[in-house]
Order: structure tokens, then C-alpha cells, then sequence
């Protein structure tokens, strides 16, 4: 189970940028939960906070009962904490297969690293003795980043926008792999998303608007929520298709 | 012959955990120790000057020459002449290097003057690694000089590396390529402590459809510092590409001066030059598998520098 608690961020303490705003909400052992909002709404901030990226302003951050909040990435991640990067960095000389080994290397469980791959919709033979490198187009980038996730066995694993750059092919493998997971090590899944078919694999939806948990409930209520309200999600009064352009009224 | 530190020598520079299979010229201290020629493969002892001719016959295959050089005394000043002839169609790996152990506090230098004929349609594997170590104030020098002619249609793929333990060296390599000739360098640098490495690489693209391409990557730590020079000089029809990339740490200093010349308006030949630290999203990337900040930089250092 992890706790939040009070928590917030101020990213350029200078100019007093609140990023996050007083979260509280507790991630439930073996659910998975799809946290949605606006671009900005402080989504991956959120994320980054969970990993250890960043550090608190202020508040708590609780793992199993145990106070982590000012634990250090390393130590966050072999407690069990992995995140899946929006934008995964490249490295000149080190090959799939190496970053995939790497990532494994501290799962208890042997990894098949072919089966990795092949669960972001890879083929390992095309792939595992290439360079991680910019020889490798952004949705290729994010299925690797993917697989070294899925190559953890973690309590907690968060992925800021899964979906972006994935072929509509893929999609449906991908949905099936988070399914796979979340089945075989009970892990407790945090996906950051905007697809409605990745919101489906939710047991709770969490709405996240400029800094601030806006609505959390279940999926089905949020769903039907969300699709016929139809609007966005802006974080002011929206009056949507009024003129010829819609604004956000201030 | 050999001693165990000998041996260490040998296996540091050129992977060889007991004497090679086929030919071979084991060099200690500026004598030639140990040989081995196969039918193929002629090494001949030079008569004017210190040094020996590696003769590879026309279409020998799958062969390879090891001609590793260990200094293990301090106030070495070896100068060697080694002139290689790759017969037509041969396809033979040499792996060359050059390991010191300097425990005196008196300088030990190498100097290796590297002349290959790379004949008509041969392919040549070419790697030379460098490496030192002892505990003694005296310098480990080594200042390489290849000098390679790729006849029609050969391929030639040089690796040249220096991993630790040299405190200066001066690399030039100048390779000419005639028609159709394809050239594939890879250099990996790595200086640290007060370390200087000075590389030079320049290709002349005189035959038509020639090619050319210079990768290389290096790390400097500590105060080091490291100066590369490159040109490539496109003569005729051609294609060239270099791409360096140097990670800079602590107070080190990188000077990298790529240079791309044409004389020949169907010449294409494009550089890359990039210096800069370790990204820190690297990094985070690595510590968010459980990897301490160190080992995180070590990996990444260990690819960058593979």
C-alpha cells in the first residue's frame, strides 16, 4: 500500500510554482489506477514523486506503513517502486539486451528477456543486440522502457503515458501485458494516461487537474462520467463550442 | 620465456590467456621474445632498421596474426618499424598492442610506426590496444603511427583503444582508400589523473566510391585532457562520415577539431562532433532499477567506452 499524504511540490521555489497541492490518496495493494487530467495538471509530477525523481515541498510518502519520503531513488526502487519514463533517455554502447539485463538484475525470479520484448510487441531477434541509441524511433524507445519495467517484480509500478507512440497494432497487446502483469506479481499498477482504452484496465480512475486529485472513484462511474460530460478537462469554467472558438473562461 | 607478469601483459592487451594459435611475434623490451609463422603467414626480422614484414599471401582466409609489444622496465625507448603486406582477396584479423608496466620512476615509451598494404579486394580486422600500470613515478608513453593504403575494393576495419594506465600518447593514423575501398574506424579513449592522449586521424577518399567512417567515443576524468583531430578528404565519388563524442568529467579538458574537406562535387561527407557530460536522465533512469549512483555512472561509462 502506498500512502501520500499532505503532499507538495514546489518545483522553482523562488517564484513559488506550486506544482503539487496538498495530495492525499492511497494506492491499494494489487489495483491498478489510471491517473487522467489536463496537460500541466501535475500527472507526472505525481509520478516523479512516487519514483523519488523529485522531492516533496512538504508532506509524507508511505510504503507498507514505512515513512520513505526521504529515500533516495535507489533505495525506493529496490523496495519494489519502478516508473516507466515518459521520455526514456538513450545510451550510446549499451544494447537492449544490456539495459533489459540490467533492469532484471535485481528480480529474485529468472527473466526470460525474449518473453520482454515480445510482451511490448517486440521481436527479440530484431532487437536485443541493437544500441539503445537515437537509432531507435520514439515508440521503439517506449516499448524498451516498458520492458524494463516489466522485467522488475515490484510492488508498485508507474507508467507516465504508456500508450503515446505505440501503433493502434500493438495496443492491444500492450493492454494485455499490463493485464499480465498485475496478475502474475500482484503488482499495484499506476498508469498515467489519456486513452480511454487503457482508463478500461482501471479498477479506480483519478483526475488530476492543476496540482490537485479533482475526482477519484471507480472506473465505470468515472467512465460514464467522463464520456458524457464529453468536455475537456480544463482546470477553469470551459464553455466548449461557444463562437467560433471554444475559450476557457478565467 | 614468458613470466607471469608477462602473461598479464598479454592478456591486458590483447586477450590471449596462452600463446595464440597461428602466426605470432611476441616483442619485450625492444627484443623480438617469440614467433610463429603458418603457410600462410610470413613474419621476416627487418635488416635496416628494428622491426618485421608480415607477409599475408593472396586469398589466405580466417586467419590472424597477434604482434603484441610489452615493456616491463623502466627507461625503455623502443622505435619499431612494422611494414604489413595484405595479399589480394586475403581476409586475416591482426590484433596488435602494446601493454607497459613501469614501476620505476623513469619514463618507458613505444613508438609504433605501423605501414599496411592493404591489397586489391583483402579485408583487414586491425585492432591495437593500449594499456599501463605500476606503481613508479616513471612515465608510460606510447605514440602509435598507421599508416594504411586500401587498394580496390578492400575493407579495412581498424579498432584502436586505450583503456587505462597511459599517461601520454600521440596517435596518428592517415589511410588512403582507392576505389570502392570501405574503411571502418573505431576509437575508444579513456584518461584519467593527469593523462594526456593526442589522436589523429586523416583519411584521404581518393577512389571512386570509397567510404569512410570514423567513430569514435571517449571519457575524461580527473584533470586530463584529450585532443582529437580528424579530416576527411573527399577526392572523388565518395562517402564519409565521422562521428565523435567525448564525455567530460571533473576538470578534464576535451579539444575535438572534426574536419570535412571536398574536392569533388559528388563527394558526401558529413561530421558530428559532441561533448558533454553524463545526462543526468541517464542516470535517473539507471538508480530508478535499484542502481547506485555510481554503479549507474559506471554502466553507462562501460557501454559508452564498449
Amino acid at each position: 500500500m502506498l500512502e501520500l499524504q499532505k503532499l507538495s511540490l514546489e518545483l522553482d521555489s523562488d517564484k513559488g510554482i506550486e506544482i503539487l497541492k496538498n495530495i492525499n490518496i492511497t494506492f491499494y495493494d494489487k489495483k491498478i489506477y489510471v491517473v487522467t487530467g489536463p496537460n500541466g495538471g501535475g500527472k507526472s509530477s505525481l509520478a516523479k514523486i512516487i519514483m523519488g525523481v523529485y522531492n516533496p515541498t512538504s508532506g509524507k510518502i508511505l510504503l507498507d506503513g514505512q515513512d520513505i519520503t526521504q529515500m533516495i531513488m535507489t533505495d525506493r526502487a529496490r523496495l519494489g517502486i519502478g516508473y516507466a519514463f515518459q521520455s526514456p533517455p538513450r545510451f550510446k554502447g549499451i544494447t537492449v539486451r544490456d539495459l533489459l539485463k540490467m533492469a532484471a538484475s535485481h528480480n529474485p525470479e529468472k527473466v526470460n528477456i525474449c518473453d520482454l520484448l515480445y510482451n511490448v510487441g517486440l521481436c527479440a531477434q530484431d532487437y536485443l543486440d541493437r544500441d539503445v541509441d537515437s537509432s531507435l524511433s520514439g515508440g521503439e524507445m517506449k516499448r524498451i522502457e516498458i520492458a524494463t519495467v516489466l522485467a522488475r517484480n515490484l510492488k508498485i509500478a508507474v507508467f507516465d503515458e504508456p500508450e503515446a507512440g505505440i501503433d493502434l497494432w500493438s495496443f492491444q497487446k500492450l493492454a494485455e501485458t499490463f493485464k499480465n502483469i498485475h496478475e502474475q506479481y500482484d503488482t499495484t499498477i499506476i498508469l498515467i494516461s489519456h486513452q480511454e482504452r487503457i482508463m478500461e484496465l482501471a479498477d479506480e480512475i483519478i483526475i488530476m487537474s492543476n496540482g490537485t486529485i479533482t475526482a477519484q472513484s471507480e472506473r465505470d462511474v468515472m467512465l460514464a462520467g467522463i464520456l458524457k460530460n464529453d468536455t475537456c478537462l480544463c482546470s477553469t469554467n470551459c464553455e466548449k463550442g461557444i463562437g467560433k472558438n471554444a475559450e476557457c473562461l478565467g | 620465456m614468458l613470466n607471469a607478469l608477462d602473461k598479464l601483459m598479454l592478456e591486458k592487451v590483447s586477450d590471449l590467456h596462452e600463446m595464440p594459435q597461428g602466426a605470432f611475434n611476441i616483442r619485450k623490451n625492444g627484443q623480438g621474445v617469440q614467433r610463429n609463422t603458418t603457410a600462410n603467414i610470413d613474419i621476416v626480422t627487418k635488416k635496416d632498421k628494428s622491426g618485421i614484414d608480415v607477409i599475408v599471401k593472396p586469398y589466405t582466409k580466417g586467419e590472424s596474426v597477434h604482434i603484441p609489444v610489452i615493456v616491463t622496465e623502466e627507461n625503455i625507448n623502443d622505435v619499431v618499424y612494422n611494414t604489413f603486406e595484405i595479399g589480394e582477396y586475403s581476409d586475416v584479423e591482426i590484433i596488435a598492442g602494446c601493454g607497459i608496466h613501469n614501476c620505476g620512476d623513469h619514463k618507458s615509451q613505444h613508438d609504433g610506426i605501423h605501414t599496411f598494404y592493404v591489397r586489391k579486394g583483402a579485408k583487414l580486422k586491425y585492432v591495437e590496444k593500449h594499456y599501463g600500470q605500476g606503481e613508479g613515478k616513471g612515465q608510460r608513453v606510447l605514440n602509435p603511427k598507421t599508416i594504411i593504403e586500401a587498394e580496390a575494393g578492400s575493407v579495412v576495419e581498424l579498432e584502436l583503444i586505450q583503456i587505462k594506465g597511459i599517461d601520454r600518447t600521440k596517435r596518428e593514423t592517415d589511410i588512403k582508400l582507392m576505389g570502392d575501398a570501405k574503411l571502418v574506424v573505431t576509437e575508444r579513449l579513456l584518461t584519467y589523473l593527469d593523462q594526456e592522449a593526442e589522436s589523429s586521424i586523416n583519411v584521404d577518399l581518393s577512389g571512386e566510391d570509397s567510404s569512410a567512417q570514423i567513430i569514435s567515443r571517449s571519457v575524461a576524468r580527473d584533470k586530463s585532457k584529450q585532443v582529437f583531430y580528424f579530416d576527411l578528404a573527399g577526392k572523388n565519388k565518395c562517402r564519409g562520415h565521422i562521428q565523435c563524442d567525448a564525455i567530460i568529467m571533473q576538470k578534464a579538458v576535451v579539444l575535438s577539431t572534426p574536419r570535412i574537406s571536398a574536392y569533388h562535387s559528388e563527394a558526401q561527407l558529413v561530421h558530428e562532433a559532441a561533448i558533454g557530460r553524463i545526462e543526468s536522465e541517464q542516470l535517473t533512469k539507471l538508480m530508478s532499477l535499484g542502481f547506485s549512483e555510481k554503479e549507474a555512472e559506471d554502466a553507462i561509462l562501460d557501454g559508452f567506452l564498449k
